[in-house]
């Protein structure tokens, strides 16, 4: 009997997809089998795509495959839907848009909920390229709601960062601009054929051009491109932009590899680091009981939460 | 301005009120009402009572009126059902052409005056029955057109100069219609002569149907060069049946059918007259589709409003200038979302009220939905009983004698007011996002539906909302219902004849005819003729709509929910 | 961890048929039962529908009909399943559907079938007591 992560490098889809769902689930048996197949990892490009609700990412990510399999690539895509606050449930209809390739053995598409679990989003999304990269995907396409921190790191966990805005947001552009201009590496209107597209263009430009400084010092400069996705319009000149972004990462850090930037490592190390130990001691500590009697100890006022927290924490660190 | 009452008739009115209320308060202090809340179907909180007050501003001749004159309230037609009653225009088609052949001799023989035909799922997504798309599918839920020799078995013996013919039909309509054109010229029957309708609104496929072939744009195109050619052509056809009733099926409320429904059809009015066309050539055959739902009054109350807001579309925006472009005429069915597979009887006391309100609303033509239809396609037993209901409001029930029997009923014309004033409304909102077209690309109609939809559901788990059968009055029992059945066979039958059609005809004809048609839909030509060349040819529907989806590109469900 | 497994359900639409008023509300009661609904939007064959259930690993199909096809499509989808060694995927359907032809669908494989008026309630503890995440 093949192990789970023989049949996932062999790109067996029914074992990579149960892969997700335990990754997805927090199953903890799922860590020697990352590990197991960390050494295949590495070879795929991955894009992080993101942008409000309703600029048509999704559409864009279907056009996306559709360009990237007639350069005979393999595809993985994982599609990030948000997790609704109130019945933690999901409703994930970014597959809709791309359903079309279902039938493409070249192309794996996996919906995931934000859930909001412990482990975090970035941590789960992350094991998940590494399964698809495993099973030898040659690119990952990261599609997240830009809204919420989570996501946002989502998306920096990628090669190229695509942020994806529709003209005639207006003030929209002010909250990229203190949300997630910085990770941005590429910028995409969308739907440009519509009335404000070089009002936006200008705007991105305008925001992009303040770190002139960065630039001239060779650092990458983000291209604004104009796509009309439900058209197929201009998603080959973003592709190229891509590859020119690729270019630029291999020759300024001497590799493509994610694991080869200290940057991206660090962030992901204490990203689960994080988690490990929300794991280890959250869940001990509830476990055990020890977490609600201090609550209760707080709320009757025979503590204050800061000893509270170092009784708590201090004696599981140590053991 | 004259209006209906006079000022101190409120000042009595306010008075009586008070003094009624008063005593309302008595009776129910002892006794709360019935419900927390009285509301519409479509969730309309209704009053307790009626009066004049409730339509102080109303002037008769301007809003009420006489029957068929502007702003036709009451009806289009001076004589409406004393001169002659509505269609009785029962949809059917089920199987092989000549299996609905059959049934459309029966229904004419019955007493039926208007055939009107349903197809099967791929004839009406542009597929042949032989394409792996339509696999399960042929003859399920009406009947498969293929080639021009389906379409001669489908009317074989049927008098098509004499009766007129309504075709459910949506994406590949214009090459159906050729069809029947082609099948007409065969028979040695002007163009000119023969009468009927297309449905042929793709807006409402992209909001509520789902029935899509091409993107709206080049849909909408298509649509435009089938209503230049029937004002040249054919001018006794009904070019656009512009539908509310599959809009409401998907969940609308009955403000929302009204608004989305005119607001279609001010998308198609514009589209013409970009074209070239003079609104007074094509308005006229413009026709109406409604649906009559569950809550007799507000049904009622909108296809009045409907009738009164076209008109006023017509005249103010559009400044037709012929009256007959003023007139909103319609076909109802009745609502097939309100039937229930529970207590499955039920359904035939419900269609009955659905037709009645349609009755009383004016319509046009009407079809009754059989009590099977929540199970399956209607047996004839069942599909006999609905014709009679409809017999029995025309000849029974007296309905009929007069016009408009609900015109000056306090509640009556306040709720058509109200439903008016709130579709105009929103009406607006679509202007103001750049018309229906892109209110279409937002989703915005989809959603609003969506989310109707849900809330009705919701609304019925909840016991807000009664449902006999279904959530009050629940048997345990079964209720057992002959079921229609089609044979399984037919699929494999039909592939036969579509091989032996193409194996029979001159396919360099074909592809001729074919590179026409997509040359007509890359350029401005108008593309009806080399579709009647082409069908004429025998080219089979999908090789039609084939070219369409390769010229402008298939649409995708964008998958709103 | 142990984190409890969450319900990953698919609606489907097989088939031509446009009427996706009862897959989307069905999609929507989902959400609000807490699980993860994945919806595959209209005109899908049971090929495509098996694949996609497939890459998102979920517990339960359920598929909604309403214009007769799911004579063909329902059995379509349980043998594809069986063929790719994903019998564990519940199969349930929804729709148009008569009685007869629910006894042969519940014969080959379909675990459950829902008809016109049936509460989302009933439909949604249904799916939690036969349908268990993996």
């Amino acid at each position: 009997m093949a192990s789970v992560a023989e049949k996932v490098v062999a790109g067996d889809v029914r074992a990579v997809a149960r892969l997700i769902r335990d990754i997805d689930d927090g199953m903890p048996e799922v860590r020697e089998v990352l590990k197991e197949l960390y050494p295949h990892t590495g070879k795929a490009y991955v894009i992080g795509i993101t942008g409000a609700p309703g600029v048509g990412k999704s559409t864009l990510v279907d056009q996306i495959i559709a360009h990237l399999r007639k350069r005979d690539k393999t595809v993985g895509v994982l599609a990030v839907d948000p997790t609704s606050p109130f019945s933690g449930g999901a409703i994930l209809g970014d597959r809709v848009r791309m359903q079309r390739h279902s039938m493409d053995p070249g192309v794996f598409i996996r919906s995931m909920a934000t859930r909001g679990h412990f482990g975090g989003l970035t941590q789960s999304t992350r094991s998940a390229i590494d399964v698809l990269d495993a099973m030898g995907k040659d690119y990952i396409l990261v599609e997240t709601v830009g809204v919420g921190q989570d996501e946002v790191d989502v998306v920096r966990s990628a090669h190229t960062t695509v942020i994806v805005v529709i003209p005639g947001m207006g003030d929209d552009i002010q909250a990229i601009k203190a949300g997630i201009l910085e990770v941005g590496d590429i910028f995409l209107i969308n739907q440009a054929d519509r009335e404000g597209s070089d009002k936006t263009l200008s705007d991105l430009r305008l925001m992009i051009e303040m770190d002139q400084k960065k630039y001239d010092q060779g650092g990458w400069k983000p291209p604004i491109l104009k796509v009309q996705a439900v058209f197929d319009k201009g998603v080959d000149e973003f592709l190229e932009a891509v590859d020119r972004h690729a270019a630029y990462l291999a020759e300024t850090t001497g590799s493509l590899n994610f694991r080869g930037s200290r940057d991206k490592v660090r962030q992901e190390l204490g990203e689960m680091i994080k988690a490990r130990l929300i794991e280890e001691v959250l869940i001990r500590l509830t476990e055990s009981g020890e977490f609600d009697r201090a609550i209760d100890s707080i709320v009757k006022g025979k503590v204050d939460p800061y000893t509270a927290c170092e009784e708590l924490v201090l004696p599981v660190l140590a053991r | 301005m004259p209006l209906t009452f006079n000022d101190k008739i409120f000042d009595d009115i306010k008075k009586g009120r008070e003094k009624w209320e008063k005593e309302l308060e008595k009776v129910f202090a002892a006794r709360p009402e019935r419900l927390p809340r009285f509301s519409t179907v479509s969730d309309r909180e209704i009053g307790q009572l009626y009066t004049p007050a409730d339509i102080k501003a109303q002037d008769f001749m301007r809003d009420i009126g006489f029957p068929g004159e502007y702003p036709f309230t009451r009806g289009v037609q001076p004589s409406m059902y004393r001169g002659r009653l509505w269609t009785m225009r029962m949809f059917a088609g089920l199987g092989s052409a000549s299996d609905t052949n059959k049934r459309f001799h029966l229904l004419v023989n019955q007493g039926q005056t208007g055939l009107s035909t349903a197809f099967d799922m791929p004839t009406l997504m542009g597929y042949d029955t032989d394409s792996p798309k339509a696999r399960g599918e042929c003859g399920k839920c009406g009947v498969a057109i293929d080639t021009i020799e389906d379409m001669e078995d489908l009317f074989e013996g049927l008098p098509i100069d004499k009766i007129t013919t309504s075709m459910t039909i949506n994406p590949p309509a214009s090459v159906i219609w050729a069809m029947y054109i082609a099948m007409a010229e065969k028979r040695g029957i002007d163009r000119k002569a023969i009468g009927g309708t297309i449905q042929n609104d793709m807006l409402k496929e992209f909001i509520a149907q789902k029935t899509f072939m091409c993107p709206p744009v080049p849909s909408v195109r298509i649509i435009t060069d089938t209503v230049e050619f029937g004002t040249k052509e054919v001018p006794r056809w009904n070019t656009i049946s512009i539908s509310g009733y599959h809009i409401r099926e998907a969940g609308s409320t009955a403000v929302q059918e009204l608004a989305f429904t005119l607001g279609d059809g001010i998308a198609y009015t514009e589209e013409a007259i970009k074209r070239g066309l003079d609104v007074d050539d094509f308005a006229p055959r413009f026709s109406f589709f409604f649906n009559s739902h569950l809550d007799f009054f507000e049904e009622i109350a909108k296809f009045r409003a409907a009738r009164r807001m076209w008109g006023k579309i017509m005249k103010d925006r559009f400044k037709a200038k012929d009256p007959r472009s003023w007139w909103l005429r319609f076909h109802t069915q009745t609502a097939g979302c309100s039937l229930t597979a529970q207590q499955p009887y039920n359904n035939v006391v419900r269609t009955a009220l659905q037709a009645l309100a349609a009755v009383m609303g004016g319509t046009q033509s009407l079809h009754t939905n059989s009590l099977d239809e929540v199970l399956a396609i209607p047996t004839e037993e069942a599909a006999t009983i609905a014709l009679r209901t409809q017999q029995i409001i025309a000849e029974e029930s007296g309905v009929a004698n007069m016009i408009d029997p609900l015109g000056g009923s306090y509640f009556v014309e306040a709720l058509t007011n109200r439903m008016e004033e709130e579709a105009f409304e929103i009406i607006e909102k679509i202007d103001n996002m750049g018309g229906m077209l892109s209110a279409i690309e937002k989703n915005y109609p989809q959603q609003e539906i969506a989310d109707a939809a849900y809330r009705y559901q919701k609304q019925i788990d909840e016991k807000e909302k009664i449902v006999v059968g279904v959530n009050k009055y629940v048997t345990e029992e079964d209720i057992p219902v002959e079921i229609m059945e089609i044979d399984e066979e037919l699929e494999s039958l039909q592939i036969k004849k579509i091989h032996r059609v193409k194996n029979e005809r001159d396919n360099r004809r074909v592809e001729a005819c074919l590179e026409r048609v997509g040359e007509a839909c890359s350029g401005d030509t108008n593309v009806m003729e080399a579709l009647i060349d082409a069908v004429k040819a025998h080219a089979t529907l999908q090789e039609v709509c084939d070219v369409y989806r390769k010229v402008y590109g298939a649409y995708r469900d964008p998958g709103i929910y | 961890m142990k984190q409890k497994r969450r319900v990953r359900v698919m609606v489907a639409k097989p088939g031509l048929d446009g009427h996706d008023r009862g897959a989307r509300i069905i999609a929507r009661a989902y959400r609000d039962a807490g699980f993860e609904v994945v919806y595959t939007g209209l005109h899908q064959t049971p090929e495509e529908i098996v694949e996609a259930a497939i890459q998102e690993d979920v517990d339960m199909i359920g598929l909604s009909s309403l214009a007769g096809a799911h004579r063909y499509l329902f059995p379509a989808v349980v043998q594809l399943l069986h063929e790719r060694g994903a019998d564990d995927i519940v199969v349930c359907g929804g729709g148009i559907i008569p009685e007869d032809d629910i006894k042969r669908l519940k014969a080959i494989g379909v675990r459950e079938v829902f008809t016109p008026g049936t509460p989302l309630d009933q439909i949604v503890r249904w799916v939690e007591q036969n349908v268990t995440p993996r």
